[in-house]
Formats: structure tokens, sequence, C-alpha cells
């Protein structure tokens, strides 16, 4: 990328010895043309959010800077490892996205400087904003000291952020003998997808049933029950399942011994075939960076009238890295409602006009199998007296049980939240 | 054509004059607004991808009012509708009636392949 017009303006102007003009939210980054728009990550969020301000406001200039040039879901991911479904399926590009007008540069965010309304890519560029939506995604904590090396954590897989590590634990399941152990631990609540790590299990239960009916499933998890849809899971698991699946609540994980292939409890050590441990996570880096996080030194407060930091004006956060409003899941629908709400909040804020508090909705399925799925879901609105989004009481709730129909939906669900995120 | 298309505009800002939520100023988009959280599902302005949830594009006011109100108080059996229905006020789901009401079917559009 070379340096835009704005950018080169400003610089003369500020080489010149003349102070650069602030941002101006009515004039644009910079002072000429249209108001820009910076969004960081292309995910669900992100990418729903640059989406929306383009449709929405075509006069504005998007920018998404995104350091992949494919989008991998999350969603459906626990199914490629158990081979029911490819890579291929949830693995899709930008391009719709850019024929919408949206400009996708594809490089890191390395710093951002919230004064100058500022952010600068890594490999050297400097964007100027309006405003800035950073939906960040998470990174992992450093607290497990088995897995600091590369080499422990190729053998000890989190397959948490869909891509290269889904395909490498598909292939140690694959590896595993009839007859072995795969255990899987499970974080401390909030942590990114709540029923993931359930479906997961159910998705591997799937495949052992099928090509490895010796194989048992250990689940080690650190929360004191499942922690979403915990009665339709444990259908499954006494169900279809029975008798392959070990269930083991409070289990707090101390640290994990690749070599000898074992994770250390606070009373125990459990050995395994093939190991899947998640280890706790936080907003991503450039959110820690940037001065984002607010809470437990892992998560980001915004208002949730408008996605805006609390602590940053003028830079809105989205997605899993947020500090969740009471009962809001981490999760893609979340990312893909913060999105919309976030660019009619970016919108209006730019252009003056009032701000209306969101009401968002979240849908999630988790696959029990190949074809059978179930769903959660919740509506949340805005409770001026707690200043927050609140879930609807009597509203929201989960399947009776899981179904084909749902399965069904479940695929119609992920193409249409593909669809309505990427293009 | 021409007429059908101004009553739904009639219909539509009698609806959103109709939807405030408590010491929010008047809100062009509220509808628009309120109706993206269905998109989700039922695809970007209610074009679905596949028409599986269907596509409610262009329906008919009045029926998707209908609908909505039968998947709140349980009359109309679903998988997830009466759950999700039940989180909005009938002004809301009025609102949201007018606005996929007021859209025109369209083709939907799809993610590109990766590397392309």
């Amino acid at each position: 990328m070379t340096i835009d017009r704005r950018e080169f303006l400003k610089w003369i102007s500020a080489s010149a010895g003349i102070a650069a003009l602030p941002a101006c939210e009515t004039t644009g980054a910079g002072g000429a043309g249209s108001a820009r728009v910076v969004v960081i990550g292309g995910g669900f969020g992100g990418a729903t959010a640059a989406k929306y301000v383009k449709l929405w406001a075509p006069d504005i200039d998007v920018v998404l800077v995104e350091r992949s040039d494919r989008f991998i879901s999350c969603p459906l991911s626990n199914l490629v490892l158990a081979g029911n479904t490819t890579m291929q399926e949830i693995t899709m590009g930008y391009d719709a996205l850019r024929s919408r007008g949206v400009r996708i540069i594809r490089d890191e965010a390395e710093a951002i400087d919230a004064e100058k309304r500022q952010v600068r890519l890594a490999r050297g560029d400097v964007l100027n904003y309006d405003r800035l939506i950073v939906s960040p995604g998470i990174d992992f904590l450093d607290t497990i000291p088995g897995l600091r090396s590369p080499q422990a954590r190729e053998r000890v897989l989190h397959a948490w952020k869909a891509g290269e590590q889904t395909v490498a634990l598909r292939k140690q399941l694959e590896a595993m003998p009839d007859g072995g152990v795969f255990v899987m631990h499970v974080p401390v609540a909030p942590y990114r997808c709540p029923p993931g790590p359930y479906e997961r299990v159910c998705q591997v239960a799937d495949y052992f049933k099928r090509a490895k009916p010796r194989s048992k499933i250990l689940v080690l998890d650190a929360n004191p029950d499942v922690v979403s849809k915990p009665g339709l899971f444990k259908a499954e698991w006494n169900g279809p399942y029975k008798g392959m699946i070990d269930y083991k609540p409070n289990s707090e994980l101390e640290d994990v011994d690749a070599k000898g292939m074992a994770i250390k409890l606070t009373f125990d050590s459990v050995k395994g075939d093939v190991l899947n441990v998640i280890p706790p996570h936080r907003a991503a880096d450039i959110a820690q960076k940037t001065g984002l996080i607010t809470a437990n030194e892992r998560w980001c407060g915004l208002d949730w009238t408008t996605g805006e930091s609390v602590t940053v004006k003028g830079i809105h956060v989205l997605g899993d890295a947020t500090l969740a409003a009471p009962a809001m899941p981490k999760s893609a629908s979340m990312a893909n409602q913060h999105g919309k709400f976030c660019a009619a909040a970016v919108i209006a804020l730019i252009k003056g006009q009032p701000v209306t508090p969101p009401v968002i909705m979240n849908t999630c399925y988790s696959f029990v199998s190949r074809t059978g799925a179930m769903h959660v879901t919740s509506i949340h609105q805005y409770d001026v007296a707690q200043k927050t989004l609140v879930p609807v009481k009597g509203a929201g709730g989960v399947s009776d049980k899981s179904s084909e129909l749902e399965g069904t939906f479940a695929w119609g669900w992920a193409r249409n939240i593909w669809a309505d995120t990427l293009a | 054509m021409k007429k059908t298309h101004a009553l739904q505009i009639v219909c539509v800002s009698v609806v959103i004059s109709g939807y405030a939520l408590p010491g929010v100023a008047q809100d062009k988009n509220a509808a628009r607004d309120l109706a993206a959280s269905c998109f989700t599902c039922h695809g970007t302005n209610g074009n679905s991808v596949g028409n599986v949830p269907p596509s409610i594009a262009g329906r008919d006011r009045a029926e998707l009012v209908q609908m909505l109100q039968d998947f709140k108080t349980g009359k109309r059996p679903a998988t997830i509708m009466h759950q999700q229905a039940k989180g909005y006020t009938d002004e809301q789901l009025a609102a949201i009636a007018g606005y996929f009401a007021a859209q025109k079917p369209a083709p939907v559009r799809v993610p590109s392949k990766a590397g392309s």
C-alpha cells in the first residue's frame, strides 16, 4: 500500500510546521473528503461492521485491516474434527465484501495512537481514522508452563482458533489407535463459544463410534458443570454415546506434560493418547497494547449503546474481546450482531444523529452428530437503569432435544451468518 | 406498483413512530436496526441463502405481524421462533415486520471462495 492523498497532505502540513487539524467527525480524517472508519480484524465482528457501515452509509470510507487472505469459520469447525464437514466448506474469501466497496488491507495493526486517531500497520503504513472499530478476537493467556515451547504446543493443540490447528487435531485423532483416550480440558468461563467444548466432545464421540469404537473421551472441565445446555449435552452423552464419555467437573488444570502426554490437575495427573487443552484467553494483543482491556486484565469494557470503549474515546470494541454484558456469550452470533449495532452507532455519531440503544439476539447451534443439532437463544434489550444490555426474562431458551430438523436449520444459520458477515 | 410502494412507506412510518424506547429520541433507522438482528439467520434484509430459514423480504406486513404474534403467544409451533418472538415488544415486532415488508426480494449474495 502506498500513502494515500489524505495522509500525504497531513504529513506535508505537519512537516511545514503547521499543526495538523484534529480529525473532525464530519469532514473526515485529515480534513478533506469523506469520514473514514477503520476496522481492525475481519472476523465475524469486524467484517460485519465493515460491511454495514458501507451498506448503510456509502459516503463513508471504510478500511478493513485483516492479516489473513481467508476467513475460516470457528462455527462448524468441530465437524471437521469428526470428518463431518471439510475445511473447504468453512473457508471463505473477502472478495464479496470488497465488492461492497470496503477497502481491505492485508496487514496487521501494530499500534494505535488514539490521540492522533491513527493506526500503524506492521509494514509501516499509517491509517487515519475518524472512528476505529477493533474486533481483534482472542489471544491465549500464558498460564500453562508446559505449553511454552513450540514443540509442546505442536503436540498439545487447542484448535480454538479454526485453521491449521483444526486440521492438525483431526490428523491426531485419525492417527490415534482404536482403544485410545482423547482427553480434553475446558477452561473456566468466560471463554469463546460456551457450548463449543461440549459440541466437540459429541463430534469426537461421533467419529470414534464410527471409526474407533473402543476409544474413550475424558472431559476435564474447570467449571462446576457443563457451561451451556448441560441437560441437552448430557442427554447425548448418556444416550447415543453412552459408555464413551467420562465427564469430570471442577478439574482445574495445573500444568501440561507434553512429553509424557499428561494433564496435571490439582490432585491428579491424567494421561491420554490425544490431549486437547483450551488455554484461558483474553482480548487479543492489539487491545492490550492500546489500553482497551479494563476487566481482570482480560476483557474490554464498553458502552453498550454504541460499542465505544469505556477508556479510549473514538475506539469501538466488538466480539469475543468484549467484557460481556450479563448472560451474553462470546459467540459468532453475538459478534455479528455487535458488528451491526456498532455500525449503526458509528454512522450516527459521525453524522451527528441520535443513537438508539440496541436490541440484539444470540442464536447458537451445536451439532451433536453428523446431522443432528440443538440450539440456545437469548434476546438482549438495553436497560436504562442498569446501563447495559440484559437478557429478556421469559424469552429465549434451548431446544427440547437435538433433531435432524435443527441440523438443517443449523446449516441454514451457518450459510446465512457467513453471507451476512462476508457478502 | 407505485401505489403499493407508497402504502408500504406509510405503513412503515406509522410503525416507526409507534416504536420508541424510553428516553430515546426518534430514530429513523430504528426499524432497520431492530430487523438487523434477524439478518443473522434470515439473511441480509431478509433474503436468505438457500431459503433456510425462509426469506422474509417483501412478505406481506400483516401476515408477518400475525406470524410473529402467533410465535410469541405459542399459537404457532416452532423450533426457535417462539422463544425469540417473546424477546421483543409488540411495537418492536410490528416495526420489524414493517421493515421486512418494505424490502424487495433480491438474489442472495454469498461469500467468495477463498483465494479468489
